[in-house]
């Protein structure tokens, strides 16, 4: 998984080893990217700045799950289910009591963490599997029990929460902030001794214990990150779409997310960003082809079982095919262009 | 009266399932998460033929059984086969990609709307009385037809020469292959047996309640009956799919109709604390920490 480096590249102290940005061409892409980040609101238009909120609002997601499964080796298929918890409570606090931001985003969290460590807590008996099995049981645990929450208040349509922000473009610096801010706190995260722990639970369990890591504690660590963030990130959904409702959080979303991380590559931060980036961006890609295609007036009731027919589709292509994610495939590009115009592969490959 | 009726009728409809997920997971340790969908597409199958071979119900039959069967062939041959020997998730993911492929084309080709076949069949599905209890024809067929695939099912995997490699792939795949069995041809008629016992259930179900997509949340509610009973034992999905059954009757007619969704699941978590490997599954099977 080492990233393709030019001849004449050294790591010469462990700090270097260590930095997230250590060569002057990556500090210049670095600020040439924030720079078009921070750009984009003043020059796109309202439908793509509509994107790139949802797919800001979708990669802190994809990431916590990318912790879980790319890094900790965790199957989770319930994450649907804790968006479901963020967003939950968000509506509910702001129905009950009128809370600010400022007390649901922490009460989100803290939700979250608290579900992290009951999804996490079979985790130290199960595997595999069996794993993926219980988190999904959990998934519909919580959904009814925001659907019960729902009738029992009458609120059968959904609640309906007034955001801070209404604009667009001050939505997209919040959420810009918020996967800068989780993409930094992952990375961070990854470099330390929590990440090598599990990275090394994912190798293999036994010998991470033997090295001396704390299996159980480990484990249980990469649950509660993941969940809480995931529970942030569906208080911050509660509040861009303004209205909480179960149905929102069936078992597709999930999908979608474990999708963002397999078709992005597995083991990689920047997989999760692309796998977002991919997912979000299909099914306007999809009504754009049939558009240009001519189908769309025969097929715009169907649109939605085209857009399933083509997701599933794509992710068995991936599977299939393309393994290592669009993560490999950017790999092998940066390798290609820079041994060009030689074809070796590089070494250690 | 009614109560026991009810837990019959949804046991047999979760032990058909059910049993799907087990062959597949006991030969190959494959979860099945498309297992609803097959079902679905069953359903769908049955729809198709009666239409087509109008006047001959039992020739529509015959050729939906058969096409099950050659679309859980189908799966194998064109893409669970590239997932022989890779990781569980990533075999699991095929599975689930295949669902969501396989509902998108269900929409595209057949619709939304709720299909009737056994109308298409001619046939009615009259109500008859047990005692003072009733029970539509199609629940009845469910229950007898469920017990009559069992019972096919433990002759074929115990005294039968494709039944027996079967079990022995299940138990040892390298061993198997050394000896000579064809692990892929073993693992296609797994898939293929288990499409036909879901396709089986998805029309039954069809002919009692009609297609809906409900049906979907109803094949994934049967794993839990196949994961309480142990998921490589036909006969503990048998038990599993009882205590499931009446447990979600008795608590929807005692505590909360909306239970009907979380009360499988909720039985799913407390075996996995309380006995992961299920009541009659093998221990060892258990990938355990």
């Amino acid at each position: 998984m080492s990233t393709p480096r030019s001849s004449g590249y050294f790591r010469t102290s462990y700090a270097r080893d260590a930095a997230l940005v250590d060569t002057r061409a990556q500090k210049g892409w670095l600020a040439a990217l924030g720079i078009a980040l921070l750009a984009y609101p003043f020059v796109a238009g309202a439908f793509a700045l509509d994107l790139a909120n949802q797919v800001l609002l979708t990669s802190v997601g994809a990431i916590a799950l990318m912790l879980l499964t790319g890094y900790a080796g965790q199957i989770s298929l319930g994450h649907a289910g804790l968006l479901a918890a963020g967003a939950f409570t968000t509506g509910i606090l702001f129905k009950e009591t009128g809370a600010s931001f400022w007390i649901t985003l922490p009460a989100s969290a803290a939700v979250g963490a608290l579900i992290g460590l009951v999804f996490g807590l079979p985790s130290l008996r199960l595997r595999g599997l069996y794993l993926a099995v219980s988190t999904l049981a959990l998934h519909f645990m919580v959904i009814h029990a925001g659907q019960e929450y729902e009738t029992r208040r009458g609120l059968s349509s959904g609640v309906v929460i007034d955001s801070p922000i209404s604009d667009p473009r001050g939505w997209y610096f919040v959420l810009l902030a918020a996967a800068v801010a989780t993409v930094l706190f992952s990375l961070n995260l990854l470099r330390g001794r929590t990440g090598r722990a599990w990275r090394a639970i994912h190798g293999r369990e036994a010998v991470a214990e033997a090295l001396g890591i704390n299996v159980k504690a480990a484990k249980l660590s990469a649950f509660i990150v993941s969940c809480t963030l995931t529970s942030m990130a569906g208080c911050l959904f509660a509040y861009y779409r303004g209205f909480v409702s179960a149905e929102a959080f069936s078992m597709f979303v999930t999908i979608q997310y474990v999708a963002a991380v397999i078709i992005g590559g597995i083991g990689s931060i920047l997989g999760a960003v692309l796998g977002t980036v991919f997912v979000v961006l299909f099914p306007y890609g999809i009504e754009a082809l049939m558009a240009s295609l001519g189908l769309s007036d025969r097929l715009s009731s169907v649109i939605f079982a085209v857009n399933y027919a083509a997701f599933g589709l794509a992710m068995i292509l991936f599977l299939v095919f393309e393994p290592q994610g669009l993560v490999g495939i950017w790999r092998r590009a940066q390798a290609w262009f820079l041994l060009w115009p030689f074809k070796q592969k590089p070494v250690g490959k | 009266m009614q109560l026991a009726v009810n837990i019959a009728v949804l046991a047999a409809i979760y032990a058909l399932i059910g049993c799907g997920y087990v062959l597949i997971y006991r030969v190959s340790r494959v979860l099945s998460l498309a297992h609803g969908e097959l079902m679905m597409l069953g359903a769908y199958g049955l729809a198709v033929t009666a239409s087509l071979f109008g006047g001959h119900p039992l020739i529509a039959i015959a050729a939906a059984a058969v096409l099950a069967l050659c679309v859980g062939f189908l799966v194998y041959g064109l893409l669970m086969w590239r997932m022989t020997g890779e990781s569980v998730l990533a075999a699991v993911l095929a599975t689930i990609a295949l669902g969501v492929l396989l509902r998108g084309a269900m929409i595209l080709f057949f619709g939304t709307q709720t299909q009737y076949p056994l109308q298409n069949l001619g046939w009615s599905n009259v109500s008859i009385a047990i005692g003072s209890a009733r029970i539509s024809a199609a629940g009845l067929v469910l229950v007898l037809g469920t017990a009559a695939v069992y019972g096919a099912l433990f002759l074929f995997l115990h005294a039968s020469r494709w039944g027996i490699r079967m079990r022995a792939a299940g138990q040892n795949p390298l061993l198997a292959a050394q000896r000579g069995i064809r692990l892929h041809g073993v693992y296609a008629l797994a898939w293929g047996l288990a499409t036909f016992t879901g396709g089986m259930a998805g029309m039954l179900i069809a002919c009692d309640a009609g297609i809906e997509s409900t049906l979907v949340t109803i094949g994934l509610k049967a794993f839990p009956a196949a994961l309480v009973g142990g998921l490589d034992s036909l006969l503990g999905a048998l038990i599993g799919a009882w205590i499931v059954a009446g447990a979600e009757v008795l608590l929807i007619h005692y505590v909360d109709p909306l239970l009907s969704d979380v009360v499988p699941f909720f039985v799913l978590l407390a075996m996995l604390i309380i006995r992961p490997w299920g009541l009659f599954g093998t221990k060892e099977e258990l990938d355990r920490v």
